[in-house]
C-alpha cells in the first residue's frame, strides 16, 4: 500500500485549481471574460439560487477564472477555499465585514501597511468598528487589549515597512483564548516562505498584486480560510452560526461547519459590498503564480546580498531585514520564515529627509513608486508617501524614522542592484557633505 | 433540527427546508470521520424538490452528543429510533460508505418501513486496509491523509473543484480533524468488522440503487459486484449508476451526478 502523497508548491503553482479545459482541451487557463451564465433550464436557474447546485450565476459572487485562482491559493496555503477579490485592501474588509458590524473590535498589530492602518484607525470607527492597536512583540498588549466586543486579531508576517516578524503561534494562542480568529496579511512573504494557517493563523489574506502576481500589471486581493476555527464552538460569531434573513435564512455553520466563513463571505460580502476581482486580473495573477516559488527564493537570495551590501555601508544607520543576524526578530524569523525573510527591507540613512530625496533621486534601475512585491526592483521613502497620514508617534510606533527608504529587492542581476544602490548612496553622500 | 434519540441529542440536517413528514422521507447516511455536511448539496436538491430530508450526524459525530456506536448493527438500530423519534413510518434511505452499511442492514431489519434504498460507494464486505485501521487508532493525521488521497480524483487531489474557490481534499481533511478523537478509528473498525451485508442484502426486496465512482479507489467497480449479486430479490435487480469520472468521495466531486441520480432514483416508479 502506497503512503499518501503531496504535492509540492511547486507543483501547486503550476497546477492547482486548474484541469484541463473540458470544452477545447487548453492547456493554459481560459480566461472567462463573462459577467453571467446562461442557466440549461429554469429548474436549474433556481438550484443553483438555493445551493442545490454548485455553479456559478453572475461573476460579481463567482467566476470560472477566479475560481482557478481561489483554488490555487487555497491549496498553497493548506486552506479549505479562497475568495479573490478586488484588492487587498477588499480582501481586509471583506474578512472584517463578515465576521462583525457596528461595535465590533479588532486587536491589531501597530506594525501594518498604511493602508490597513487607514481603514482601521480612520474609515471603519465610522461605521462603528474600532481597533487597538498593539505593539506585536508583547503578549501582554495583545491580551490586555481584548475586550468582550473583539472579534478579530489581525498583523502581519512581516510587518510592512518595519519588517516584525509576526510570533504566529503566540499570537493565535491568545486569540484562541479569547475565542476569536487570528487574521494574518502574508503578503510579502507569500505561502512559499511561510503557511501561517499551519503556524495557528485562521485566515490568511494576500494583496495579490505584490509577490503573487510579481509582475505589477494587476491589482487583486485573496481571502484564504483554514476551516480549523470553531465558529459554533466561540459562540462569538452570529453571523455564521444564526439564521441570515438575507440568503434563504441560511445558518452558514450548520450548512458547512469548516467552510462557514467563506459561505457568508462569498454569500453576503461579494454579492453585497461587490469587491469582485475582474477574471483578466484572476488570470494575470495566475500566470505569475506559476512561477511564485522560483521568484521567491531568487527575491530572497537578492535582498540578502543587497542587505548584507547595505549594513557594511557607512552612510547607513541600520538596516532592517530579519534575515540579518543583530535584527531584533532573527531569532523568530529562523523559526518562523526558514526559508527566507521576503525581500522587503528597509534602511536608516544617515542624513534624513534630504539624503533620502537625493539617494532615491540618484537610483537609475530601482524604480521609485508606491508598491512592493515586483520583479523589478522598487524603492519609497515612506514618511512621505504610503505612511503621510501617520502622525509622527505613530510613524515611531511603526519603526519608521524621517530617513527610512523601503526597498522591494527584484530580481535583476544583484550586481547592477548593488551598483544602482552604491549611485545612489554617493549621491546622498554629496547631500550630507554639502 | 435536534432531536431526542434514545435519550441522547442527535442533530439532523434537513437541507435548508423544514422537515414535514407528510411529503416522503429520505434518510442520508455520512460515512466514516463525516457529518451531515458531506451531503449538502444532494440534501439542497431533494428538500427542494418535495421531499423530507433527514440527514443525521451519527452518534458522537458533528453536532450529535453521545459517543461513537461501535457496530454497523448498532447505528441501524439508531437510525431506527431516530426515525421513531422523528415520527417517520416510511422512509428511503441513502448511506455513503460506512452510510452505506447502516442503510444496507436498516433496509434488511426494518424491511417494513424502507421504501427504497441507495448505496453509494458501497461494497460488502468492506475490509478497511490495516495500515489505515492502525493509523486511524495511533495517527489521525495519516490517516486523514491517506483517506484523501484515495478517496478523491488526481483533480481534485490538486485543488480543482465544482465548487468554486473551495478546496475539495482541504474541506474533508478539516472536517475529519473536526470529530473527536476516536470516532474515525471507531467508525473505521465497524466497517471492517461488519460481515454480515451479503446476508443482510439477500433479504432485501425493495428497489435499490448503488451509485458507484467511475474512478473509486476505495469502494471500485469491480468491487462491487457480490453486494450487487447478493441484492437478487430486489425488483429489477439492483441498479447500478456509474458517476463518471468521480472517486469514492462522490458526493463531493460530483455534486450533480449524485444528487439527480438520487432524485431520479427516488422518483422513478
Amino acid at each position: 500500500m502506497t503512503q499518501p502523497k503531496t504535492f509540492g508548491p511547486e507543483t501547486l503553482a503550476l497546477h492547482a485549481g486548474q484541469s484541463p479545459d473540458p470544452a477545447f482541451g487548453a492547456r493554459a487557463a481560459p480566461i472567462y471574460f463573462t459577467t453571467s451564465y446562461v442557466f440549461p433550464d429554469t429548474d436549474h436557474a433556481a438550484a443553483l439560487f438555493n445551493l442545490e447546485r454548485p455553479g456559478h450565476v453572475y461573476t460579481r459572487i463567482s467566476n470560472p477564472t477566479n475560481a482557478m485562482l481561489e483554488e490555487r491559493i487555497a491549496a498553497l496555503e493548506g486552506g479549505v477555499g479562497a475568495i479573490a477579490v478586488a484588492s487587498g485592501q477588499a480582501a481586509l474588509h471583506l474578512a472584517i465585514t463578515t465576521l462583525m458590524g457596528a461595535g465590533g473590535h479588532i486587536v491589531a498589530s501597530h506594525a501594518l501597511y498604511g493602508g490597513s492602518h487607514n481603514l482601521l484607525a480612520y474609515t471603519l470607527p465610522r461605521f462603528g468598528i474600532t481597533t487597538t492597536f498593539v505593539d506585536p512583540h508583547d503578549p501582554d498588549a495583545w491580551r490586555t487589549a481584548v475586550r468582550p466586543e473583539t472579534r478579530l486579531f489581525f498583523g502581519e508576517s512581516l510587518g510592512n515597512p518595519g519588517l516584525d516578524v509576526l510570533d504566529i503561534p503566540a499570537v493565535a494562542d491568545i486569540a484562541h483564548a479569547h475565542r476569536v480568529p487570528l487574521l494574518v496579511d502574508a503578503t510579502l512573504v507569500t505561502p512559499c516562505l511561510q503557511r501561517p494557517l499551519a503556524l495557528g493563523a485562521d485566515l490568511v489574506l494576500h494583496s495579490a498584486t505584490k509577490f503573487l502576481g510579481g509582475h505589477g500589471v494587476a491589482v487583486g486581493g485573496l481571502l484564504v480560510d483554514g476551516g480549523r476555527f470553531d465558529w459554533e464552538a466561540s459562540g462569538l460569531f452570529p453571523t455564521l452560526t444564526e439564521p441570515y434573513d438575507g440568503f434563504h435564512g441560511m445558518d452558514f455553520a450548520e450548512e458547512s461547519p469548516i467552510a462557514a466563513f467563506l459561505l457568508r463571505a462569498r454569500r453576503e460580502g461579494l454579492r453585497d459590498f461587490g469587491a469582485c476581482l475582474s477574471p483578466m486580473n484572476a488570470f494575470q495573477i495566475l500566470q505569475g503564480m506559476e512561477t511564485l516559488p522560483l521568484r521567491m527564493r531568487a527575491h530572497v537570495a537578492n535582498a540578502r546580498k543587497v542587505a548584507e551590501h547595505l549594513a557594511a555601508h557607512p552612510l547607513v544607520a541600520q538596516v532592517a531585514w530579519p534575515g540579518l543576524a543583530n535584527h531584533r526578530d532573527h531569532t523568530l524569523a529562523a523559526r518562523l520564515l526558514p526559508d527566507g525573510a521576503g525581500s522587503v527591507l528597509s534602511f536608516e540613512l544617515k542624513g534624513g529627509r534630504a539624503a533620502g530625496r537625493a539617494f532615491i533621486e540618484g537610483l537609475r534601475v530601482f524604480s521609485h513608486l508606491a508598491n512592493v512585491g515586483d520583479a523589478k526592483s522598487l524603492v519609497i521613502h515612506p514618511a512621505s508617501t504610503t505612511h503621510f497620514r501617520m502622525s509622527a508617534q505613530d510613524l515611531a510606533a511603526a519603526g519608521i524614522g524621517e530617513g527610512t527608504v523601503r526597498l522591494s529587492v527584484g530580481l535583476e542581476s544583484v550586481d547592477d542592484l548593488i551598483e544602482d544602490l552604491n549611485r545612489g548612496l554617493y549621491a546622498a553622500s554629496r547631500v550630507e557633505q554639502g | 433540527m435536534e432531536l431526542s434519540v434514545n435519550d441522547t441529542p442527535a442533530y439532523l440536517y434537513t437541507g435548508g427546508r423544514p422537515f414535514d413528514r407528510q411529503q416522503p422521507v429520505v434518510v442520508l447516511i455520512h460515512g466514516a470521520g463525516h457529518d451531515h455536511s458531506v451531503w449538502n448539496y444532494q440534501a439542497r436538491q431533494l428538500a427542494h424538490h418535495g421531499f423530507a430530508v433527514l440527514a443525521p450526524d451519527l452518534p458522537g459525530h458533528g453536532r450529535s452528543q453521545g459517543s461513537p456506536l461501535t457496530t454497523i448493527e448498532a447505528l441501524a438500530d439508531w437510525v431506527e429510533a431516530l426515525l421513531d423519534a422523528a415520527g417517520v413510518v416510511h422512509t428511503a434511505i441513502a448511506g455513503h460508505s460506512m452510510g452505506s452499511l447502516v442503510a444496507l442492514q436498516t433496509a434488511a431489519q426494518a424491511p417494513a418501513r424502507i421504501t427504497k434504498l441507495i448505496l453509494i460507494g458501497s461494497v460488502a464486505p468492506m475490509p478497511v486496509a490495516p495500515p489505515l485501521l492502525e493509523a486511524a487508532a495511533h495517527a489521525r493525521a495519516a490517516a486523514h491523509g491517506m483517506i484523501n488521497q484515495w478517496s478523491y480524483t488526481p483533480a481534485s487531489q490538486l485543488g480543482a473543484s465544482p465548487v468554486p474557490g473551495v478546496s475539495l481534499t482541504g474541506l474533508n481533511q478539516r472536517l475529519m480533524e473536526r470529530q473527536r478523537d476516536g470516532v474515525l478509528a471507531n467508525d473505521l473498525a465497524a466497517c471492517n468488522a461488519y460481515l454480515g451485508g451479503l446476508d443482510a442484502a439477500a433479504h432485501i426486496a425493495i428497489p435499490c440503487a448503488m451509485l458507484c465512482g467511475e474512478r473509486d479507489q476505495m469502494t471500485p467497480r469491480k468491487a462491487v459486484k457480490p453486494l450487487q449479486e447478493a441484492l437478487a430479490k430486489v425488483p429489477g435487480g439492483a441498479r447500478m449508476i456509474v458517476i463518471k469520472g468521480a472517486g469514492h468521495a462522490m458526493m463531493a466531486e460530483a455534486p450533480d451526478a449524485v444528487g439527480d441520480a438520487m432524485r431520479g432514483f427516488l422518483t422513478s416508479a
